[in-house]
């Protein structure tokens, strides 16, 4: 009968012909496949802000102003890029989502009421997500009564019988369809060199249309409801902190890629639109559908097409955040990993915001034009306070230990805080005091002209 | 029945009936005694807090607590570690259910109280994890309490049990001195363990897997997610690190080890037992998709003339783990493979018969190199336990086991 002990032998033999070969390839291959694990929520997030109320914005900055705002978009990636490291890394450093770490720090009343926020703004967002699909289908020649309908259905189907995982990929994807606004702009023949220029240099003239639109440019740019959805994202995802520098890199490729669209969108707006005279854009469907004897069908399509996969995409990402968001500070089971009736409160809240989102939309002479405004209105009154609940968690050494905010990085964090919540107040008392006011009441009141 | 909510920030007075101040803070001792309220902190505006002990309870009522003794008696407050809060350590907090296995958010606190000559005793008995306890958080002091009381009979609940609730204290000192034990956590099963690992942060998982006995903590540890074994391995000091592995099988060891960066699995093979460490040393230099890159050298080999007897005895000597003995490794004089014996046809067999009677055909084995693809084609149309594999010389150098196919075939799906 022969031990155990000659097998180690056999072993040890073996061992010495190729000594750590396996190992090292092993390592590299690793290597790249972290990196591809932990990309996806920076890219989805920053990619998803480009909604449909944002292409609205965007198509409108570009008719209106032609390229004499695309200098804004440096500054906006970069608070873009610092407000949303700040959440990556606190999900990666505590594990925990933000609303998880707003119940254990500041309490169950303060987190009920941001939840009731989140839920009561949320569901407005959700609505504009859905007139988006609805104006993108009309330039596709499709009534809304079946686009958004079959919309809310394949989103419903895409999250309930999907893992985080599969959706994951699929959100990927959706972030690649984003290509069809550069095409877009290639059609458009627009001025590159003027383009370029233009984003280099700051602002020779201000007048108060021009203010009001940059404000409408980063309210819709930074929406308060990707912050929570970006720090789950990591955290759902299990990034730990050595591989935090990988998240990190996803958040700015996301913040920059985000901008590159945006860039793309009002340019092609710019060289069409604001060069034929037609500066009184008021929605991204109105965009598109000019865009086609401008600069041909395919642009126009294509335009379209952009807008439908964006609001698609928001809207399977918003509602799912909202209800995840939800039911983390509310102490219910969420994520998509858990079956129905392990959690049936977060699917029962998921469904109920794509049923009511999309059916505000099928209400025929449904007053859309004003819950837009509401939800600008209400992202804007929200913004302001996640951020500043992010600069307080952030900044507790007893959670974040030697990852709290250098003095530089707290400077830059707190100034575009602050310029950022002042921009959102100005939009926000606009929004409800004189929607009329200029050209900003292309933003807010997108679809006026589509009902 | 009393709630946490409904005692924090009630008025307190003295024996005399005067205002002595407003409960902050209740904590438990647990070195005293593991569910009695043992301490009230009670805040008095500008000055300094003062500490009413169990035993200067007199009576206890929602919003209103009397005192058995003076003011003057109650001594001035020290922030203690060891003192378990019931507002900061419990309320809105994460804590294990070890009998539903979930982890959960506390909303409230229920007190039981019970009288024993003038003072009353308050004893922690459920955590409230459900809707009632939620609607008392946030509508506490916008109604009358009675009122509140009312409405929340009205409420399901959903509460767990004292004994079952296993707090998660990221700090491991701090964890001894609230002497939180491990031993419920040790009880479920380590998939079980492994799942609520999950849900927690990284330094609650830390402290966790620090607190663990080291056969547990191998076992849960090879249940969790492939990237959180590195997250947890990396930040263990590598001693307790290499004796968790040494607990490991082989295999499950190796693949920790190879995702671990290169400094931190040196340390850690230092650290481990020669003998194991050059076992996890041998597989690692198989690739991740092979035969080699799947297999465990944990194997009972037994000589191909052995009796059934001989090698029942030979399992019971060495206390060879069970989830080991699937399939018997028979070798000829040369120690070269001869066949291989499943446990079912031993467990049928004579005492006195033969081993090499018993042999599973066709006689299969793969070598190192072999694709992991060709080994799930073996396993699916035979219908194996486990597969053999061999060296270049036929030498029995470990086995697939049937768990590690259908780890990796459901890592791919």
């Amino acid at each position: 009968m022969t031990s155990r002990t000659t097998l180690t032998e056999t072993l040890s033999s073996l061992k010495t012909r190729s000594r750590n070969f396996g190992r090292r390839s092993r390592t590299w291959r690793r290597r790249v496949a972290i990196f591809l694990a932990v990309v996806g929520p920076g890219l989805i997030t920053s990619n998803v802000d480009n909604d449909a109320g944002g292409i609205g914005t965007y198509s409108q900055a570009g008719a209106q102003f032609g390229y004499h705002l695309l200098w804004s978009l440096i500054p906006m990636t970069i608070a873009l890029y610092v407000s949303e490291e700040m959440c990556a890394r606190m999900g990666v450093v505590t594990g925990k989502g933000l609303s998880d770490l707003i119940r254990e720090e500041f309490g169950f009343r303060s987190t009920f009421f941001v939840m009731v926020a989140a839920l009561a703004i949320d569901l407005f967002n959700t609505v504009a997500e859905f007139s988006g699909v609805a104006e993108a289908s009309e330039v596709l020649h499709v009534s809304k009564y079946i686009s958004v309908p079959l919309a809310a259905i394949a989103v419903w189907l895409l999250v309930i019988y999907g893992t985080y995982r599969i959706v994951e990929k699929i959100f990927l994807v959706a972030c690649g369809f984003y290509v069809s606004y550069v095409i877009s702009a290639l059609l458009a023949k627009p001025d590159w060199l003027l383009a370029a220029r233009q984003t280099i240099t700051p602002p020779a003239h201000v007048n108060t249309p021009y203010l009001l639109m940059l404000i409408g440019l980063v309210g819709t740019t930074i929406a308060p409801w990707q912050f929570f959805y970006l720090q789950a994202g990591f955290v759902e995802k299990k990034v730990g902190p050595r591989q935090y520098k990988h998240a990190k890199w996803d958040v700015l490729v996301g913040s920059i890629s985000c901008m590159v669209i945006v860039f793309f969108i009002i340019v092609a707006c710019a060289a069409t639109l604001n060069t034929h005279g037609l500066t009184n854009i008021s929605s991204a469907g109105q965009a598109a559908m000019a865009l086609v004897p401008l600069a041909g069908k395919w642009a126009g399509l294509l335009f379209a097409f952009g807008l439908l996969n964006a609001s698609l995409f928001a809207a399977s990402i918003l509602p799912l955040s909202t209800a995840h968001v939800i039911c983390e500070g509310l102490g219910f089971e969420a994520g998509l990993d858990n079956k129905f009736k392990d959690a049936r409160f977060f699917y029962s809240l998921y469904t109920l915001l794509i049923v009511v989102g999309a059916g505000i939309i099928l209400i025929p002479k449904a007053p859309l034009w004003k819950i837009l405004i509401y939800s600008q209105v209400g992202n804007g009154i929200w913004l302001p306070i996640v951020l500043i609940f992010i600069l307080l968690l952030i900044n507790r050494r007893d959670l974040m230990g030697e990852h709290t905010n250098t003095v530089l990085f707290n400077l830059i964090a707190w100034a575009s805080s602050i310029i950022m919540i002042i921009l959102t107040l100005v939009l926000t008392y606009v929004a409800i005091f004189n929607p009329s006011a200029s050209g900003l009441s292309g933003s807010i009141l997108p679809f006026l002209h589509f009902l | 029945m009393l709630h946490a909510t409904e005692l924090l920030g009630a008025t307190t007075y003295d024996a005399a009936g005067h205002f002595v101040g407003r409960v902050k803070e209740m904590f438990v001792v647990p070195s005293e005694q593991p569910n009695r309220v043992s301490r009230l902190l009670l805040s008095r505006g500008r000055y300094r807090p003062l500490v009413a002990r169990h035993d200067q309870i007199g009576t206890v009522a929602p919003g209103r607590i009397h005192l058995t003794t003076d003011e003057s008696a109650l001594e001035l407050f020290h922030p203690n570690e060891a003192w378990l809060a019931v507002q900061k350590d419990l309320l809105d907090q994460q804590i294990i259910d070890t009998h539903g296995r979930k982890v959960v958010r506390v909303n409230d606190v229920d007190l039981g109280d019970y009288r024993t000559n003038g003072n009353t005793e308050l004893r922690l008995e459920d955590v409230d994890v459900g809707l009632s306890g939620a609607l008392r958080r946030l509508l506490k002091g916008m109604m009358p309490m009675a009122a509140l009381r009312r409405i929340q009979q009205r409420v399901p609940s959903n509460r767990i049990r004292w004994e079952f609730v296993n707090l998660i204290e990221p700090d491991p000192m701090r964890r001894v001195k609230l002497r939180i034990s491990s031993d419920k956590l040790e009880e479920l099963h380590p998939a079980d363990l492994a799942d609520l690992m999950e849900e927690i942060s990284p330094a609650e998982r830390q402290s966790i897997m620090d607190s663990l006995d080291q056969e547990v903590a191998a076992e849960t540890l090879a249940e969790l997610d492939a990237r959180l074994q590195t997250q947890v391995v990396e930040k263990l000091n590598p001693e307790r690190a290499a004796e968790i592995l040494e607990e490991m099988s082989p295999d499950a060891a190796a693949d920790l080890i190879a995702s671990l960066p290169p400094e931190t699995s040196e340390e850690v093979l230092q650290e481990m037992g020669h003998r194991e460490a050059e076992e996890v040393e041998g597989l690692l230099q198989f690739g991740e998709n092979t035969a080699g890159g799947m297999m465990t050298t944990e194997t009972v080999v037994v000589g191909e003339d052995a009796t059934r007897g001989e090698v029942i005895d030979h399992i019971r000597f060495h206390e060879i783990p069970p989830d080991q003995i699937d399939n018997i490794i028979l070798i000829d004089r040369d120690a070269a493979l001869s066949g291989v014996v499943p446990i079912s046809r031993l467990l049928l067999a004579g005492s006195d018969q033969r081993v090499s009677e018993l042999v599973f055909e066709p006689r299969l084995s793969v070598t190192p190199e072999t694709e992991d693809k060709e080994v799930f084609d073996l396993f699916d149309k035979y219908n194996l336990r486990s597969l053999t594999v061999v060296n270049a010389e036929n030498h029995p150098i470990g086995a697939i086991t049937v768990d590690d196919v259908v780890n990796r075939l459901h890592a791919r799906i």
